[in-house]
C-alpha cells in the first residue's frame, strides 16, 4: 500500500501541515546560524583520526604474514574506510560543511575512498533518492533495481533468488553502489543516452581501476612477501566496509514504519508536504554515540532526510526537538534497535520473494487513503524527473578536476 | 604578449616541479582518492600544495590602523609573482574560513623565504580587523596563488605616474621596491592621498626612495587638512600627466573618477586601474537579465560581468571572498536559467543549483535566490 497524500494521512489540516513545515524551518536556521568552531573542530578531528588511522592500518599490514599484524591492521584499516565513507564522506558531499569555506573538506570537491565516482552518488543519491525519498516508481533506491522491497513493485520469477542477491550485495556493495547511477536496466533497453553513458562508464572505470589497484596491487606489493596476507586483509577491510555500509543503509527506509507513496503525493507538493513525506518514509535506530558515528549518523535518518546538508554531529541534538514536534503533530517517528530494524528489513527482502497472495504485508499503514497501484520495473528517464527542489539544501556539483 | 618584471621561472625550476609532480603522481597511487598531501599535513600543515597555505611568521604595526603581514608560504608556492598583483587570503574564524583578496606589498622575490601584505583595518572589513588586531604569529592560513594585470611591463616606461589614496598603496610600493632593487627607477611621479601624515602607510620608505632616487619625485596630499585631490588639480602637480603610462589603485570612487576623466582626454589606453577582477579567458557566456529573487531587481548583464559584479552593480549584498573562484565563499543557488563558469565553460542549469557567482556569467536570463 502507498500514501498519495501526506496530508489526509497524518490526518493533519493544510494550516497545520504548514505549521509543522515552519516549526522544522526554525530548527533549520536555529542550526545553521550557531554552526562554529566546535563543529569545524569535530570535522577536522575525524577526518585527522580517519586518516591516523587508515595509515596505521596500512603500515601494519606490511606484516599481515604475523596474524596479529593481519587482524590489528584489517580492523584499522577497515574501520577507517567505514569512517571515510559513512561519517565523512557521505557527509562532505551532501554539503555538510561547505559552511567552513574550506576547499578541501567541500561538496565539489571530495572523492570518497569508495568505487563509486562522487559525481554520479550526488546525481543519484542526494537528488533523486533523497527528493523522491520511497516514492513508487520515482525512488531507484527502493531496492536498487535488484531487490523487491515493496509488494507493488511487480512480482517476477527472477524475485526468487532475492535472498541470494541480498547477500551478493551486502557483499559486493560499493561495486553494487558503483553501477547504480548508470541505470543498468534503460541500457539494456538501449534507451540511455549514449553520451552520458560513455562519461559515466569512463568515471566508473577510472575510479574503480584505481581503487583496485591501490587495494589489490599497489599495498599487497609493498607488502612484499607478505603481499597474499596483505590481499587477503584488503578483501577483508573491504567486506568489513561493505557489509557495514549496506546493513546501515538498509535500515534507512526498508523496517516496517517507512512508508511508500505514489506519484500523485509528489505532484505539487508543497515545502511542508515534503517534510512530511520524508518524516513518514524514513526509519531511525537507537544506539551509543560510537555506533551513531560509525553509521555516519544515519541512525538520525529521520533528521537527515528532514535537513540532508546540516552537521551529522547535530543530529542527535535536532533530534531532541524533532521527535516532540512530532508526537505534537501525531506523526509516527519510527525508531528500534539496529537489529529489530535490519530484522524487519530482511523479513520484507524474504517475503517479497514470492508473489504477493503467499504473503501478508508488515507495513502497517493507517486504514484511509492509501492506494496499491501496481508499478512496472524501470526508471524515470532524466526528462521525467521535476528539477532539484531546494529543500535538499546546498551541495556543489563536481568541479571539472584539471 | 608584453614581457613583465617578474620573467618566467628559470627552466631548472619547471625541471624540479615536473619531477616532482612525478613523485606526487607516484605517491597519489597509494592515497587514492586523496593525495599525498592529506596526508603529509598530518605532520606539517605546509606541507601540502593540494590548497596553497602559508604562516604568518609575524605581524608588524605600519600605522595605527594597518599592519604589514609577513607569510611564510607552504609546498607549492612560486615564488614568482610579478609587483603589483593580489593573492588571495583564507584566515579560520569561528570554524569558518574567511577570505579576501590583498595586494602583494613585498617585491617579488625568486630565492624563495616569505611575501607581505599590508592591511588597513576597515571598520567594515572583519576579516582585515582580524589580520591587523588578531592574528596570532604561527596561524596557518590559506592562500591563492597570486593573480592580476595590474602589473608593470619590463623594463619599465621612461615616464610613470602613480595615483593611489589609502591602503591602494600597496601594489604600488611591491612595484617601487622592485623597481628600486633593480636600479632601473625611471621617471617617477607618485601621487599618493591619505587623510593625515600619521594614517600614511610606508610614508618614510617613500620619502627615503625620493632621497636616493633623482628620477622619483613623491606628491603627498593629506586630505584632512589640503582637502580631497580633484581630477582637474593633478595637472598643477604633474603637467606632463596624461603623457605617463599611469597605475591608478584606490577607493572605487577615485579609479571611477580617474577612468572618466582619462578617457575624456582620450588617453585611457595609458590608465592602469586595480579592482580586483579576474582576467578569466574563456569565450565569455552569452549574457542575459539576472533576477535577484528577494529585491527582484533586474539586470542586463553581458556574457563577460560575472554575477557577483551584477549583483554589486544593483547593490544587492553579495556574499564574496576570494574572488577568483576558490572559496566558494559566494557561492548562491541558481533558482533557475543557465550561467557558465568562465573559467572552463562548464555550464550550470537550474533549478537550486549551487554555484560560485564570482566566475559565472548569464547565459541566458537567470534568476538568483538572493
Amino acid at each position: 500500500m502507498a500514501i498519495s497524500d501526506v496530508k489526509e494521512y497524518a490526518h493533519l489540516t493544510e494550516e497545520q501541515v504548514e505549521a509543522f513545515g515552519a516549526e522544522l524551518d526554525q530548527i533549520r536556521e536555529d542550526i545553521e546560524k550557531s554552526r562554529n568552531a566546535d563543529d569545524a573542530a569535530y570535522i577536522h578531528k575525524m577526518i585527522t583520526f580517519q586518516r591516523r588511522l587508515a595509515t596505521a592500518g596500512r603500515i601494519t599490514l606490511f606484516a599481515s604474514g604475523y596474524k596479529a599484524a593481519w587482524v590489528a591492521g584489517t580492523a584499522m584499516l577497515g574501520t577507517a574506510k567505514i569512517l571515510e565513507n559513512m561519517e565523512i564522506g557521505h557527509n562532505v558531499m551532501h554539503g555538510q560543511w561547505d559552511w567552513m569555506n574550506d576547499p578541501e573538506i567541500h561538496s565539489s570537491t571530495w572523492e570518497w575512498d569508495t568505487a563509486q565516482p562522487a559525481e554520479q552518488w550526488k546525481h543519484s543519491h542526494n537528488y533523486v533518492h533523497h527528493q523522491f525519498t520511497n516514492v513508487l516508481g520515482y525512488d531507484n533506491d527502493i531496492g536498487y533495481g535488484i531487490l523487491r522491497m515493496a509488494r507493488e513493485q511487480r512480482w517476477n520469477v527472477f524475485n526468487l533468488g532475492q535472498p541470494i542477491y541480498n547477500a551478493l550485495l551486502a557483499l559486493l556493495f560499493q561495486w553494487g553502489v558503483a553501477l547504480h547511477d548508470l541505470d543498468v536496466e534503460a541500457i539494456r533497453k538501449l534507451e540511455k543516452d549514449p553520451e552520458v553513458m560513455k562519461k559515466q562508464l569512463l568515471q566508473i572505470w577510472q575510479k574503480g581501476r584505481r581503487q583496485f589497484i591501490k587495494d589489490y596491487v599497489v599495498y599487497p606489493a609493498l607488502s612484499g612477501p607478505n603481499w597474499k596476507s596483505t590481499i587477503s586483509a584488503n578483501v577483508t577491510a573491504n567486506l568489513m566496509r561493505n557489509v557495514w555500509a549496506y546493513a546501515i543503509i538498509f535500515c534507512g527506509h526498508f523496517p516496517d514504519g517507512a512508508l511508500h507513496f505514489t506519484e500523485e503525493e509528489v505532484e505539487d507538493e508543497t515545502r511542508a508536504e515534503w517534510y512530511l513525506r520524508q518524516a513518514l518514509g524514513s526509519a531511525n535506530f537507537e544506539g551509543g554515540e560510537v555506533l551513531h558515528i560509525m553509521s555516519g549518523n544515519l541512525g538520525y535518518q529521520i533528521e537527515h532526510h528532514l535537513f540532508p546538508d546540516l552537521l551529522s554531529n547535530r543530529y542527535a541534538e535536532i533530534a531532541e526537538r524533532v521527535r516532540p514536534l512530532f508526537a505534537e503533530y501525531g506523526i509516527p517517528y519510527t525508531t528500534g534497535p539496529l537489529h529489530k530494524q535490519y530484522g524487519q528489513t530482511l523479513r520484507t527482502i524474504m517475503k517479497l520473494t514470492l508473489p504477493n497472495k503467499f504473503t501478508k504485508p508488515d507495513r502497517e499503514y493507517a486504514e484511509i487513503n492509501v492506494e496499491t497501484p501496481e508499478v512496472p520495473r524501470g526508471r524515470k528517464k532524466p526528462e521525467e524527473l521535476p528539477g532539484k527542489r531546494s529543500e535538499l539544501g546546498g551541495w556543489s556539483s563536481s568541479r571539472q578536476s584539471a | 604578449m608584453v614581457e613583465t618584471l617578474a620573467m618566467k621561472e628559470p627552466q631548472i625550476v619547471s625541471a624540479l616541479n615536473l619531477s616532482w609532480e612525478k613523485v606526487r603522481r607516484m605517491g597519489h597511487q597509494l592515497t587514492t582518492p586523496l593525495l599525498p598531501d592529506d596526508y603529509l599535513t598530518l605532520i606539517n600543515p605546509l606541507w601540502s600544495s593540494r590548497e596553497l597555505r602559508g604562516r604568518i611568521e609575524k605581524v608588524v604595526p605600519e600605522t595605527d590602523d594597518a599592519a604589514t603581514v609577513v607569510i611564510r608560504p607552504g609546498w607549492g608556492w612560486r615564488h614568482d609573482h610579478e609587483a603589483g598583483q593580489y593573492v588571495g587570503i583564507g584566515l579560520d574564524v569561528d570554524g569558518k574560513i574567511h577570505w579576501r583578496s590583498y595586494s602583494l606589498s613585498s617585491a617579488p622575490r625568486r630565492s624563495g623565504g616569505t611575501i607581505t601584505i599590508t592591511v588597513r583595518a576597515m571598520p567594515e572589513g572583519f576579516l582585515s580587523d582580524h589580520l591587523v588586531n588578531g592574528v596570532e604569529p604561527g596561524t596557518i592560513v590559506r592562500l591563492a596563488s597570486p593573480k592580476g594585470d595590474f602589473v608593470l611591463p619590463s623594463p619599465p616606461p621612461e615616464k610613470v605616474l602613480f595615483l593611489v589614496a589609502g591602503s591602494g598603496v600597496t601594489p604600488v610600493m611591491s612595484m617601487l621596491r622592485t623597481l628600486d632593487r633593480r636600479r632601473e627607477v625611471p621617471d617617477v611621479m607618485v601621487i599618493y592621498s591619505s587623510p593625515t601624515k600619521e594614517r600614511m602607510i610606508f610614508r618614510e620608505e617613500l620619502e627615503a626612495l625620493q632621497d636616493k632616487h633623482p628620477g622619483f619625485t613623491l606628491h603627498e596630499q593629506f586630505t584632512d587638512d589640503m582637502g580631497m585631490l580633484g581630477m582637474e588639480d593633478i595637472e598643477g602637480i604633474c603637467p606632463d600627466y596624461l603623457e605617463r603610462e599611469t597605475w591608478a589603485c584606490g577607493p572605487g570612487p577615485m579609479l571611477d573618477a580617474a577612468e572618466e576623466h582619462w578617457d575624456e582626454h582620450e588617453v585611457g589606453d595609458r590608465l592602469h586601474l586595480e579592482r580586483f577582477s579576474l582576467d578569466l579567458g574563456g569565450d565569455g557566456a552569452e549574457g542575459g537579465v539576472v533576477t535577484f529573487q528577494n529585491s527582484q531587481k533586474t539586470i542586463e548583464a553581458d556574457g563577460a560581468t560575472t554575477i557577483l559584479e551584477a549583483g554589486e552593480e544593483k547593490n544587492i549584498g553579495m556574499p564574496y571572498g576570494c574572488r577568483m573562484g576558490i572559496c566558494h565563499t559566494c557561492t548562491l543557488t541558481l533558482v533557475e536559467g543557465r550561467v557558465r563558469d568562465l573559467r572552463n565553460g562548464e555550464e550550470f542549469t537550474g533549478p537550486n543549483e549551487k554555484i560560485q557567482t564570482c566566475v559565472t556569467a548569464a547565459a541566458g536570463d537567470c534568476t538568483i535566490d538572493i
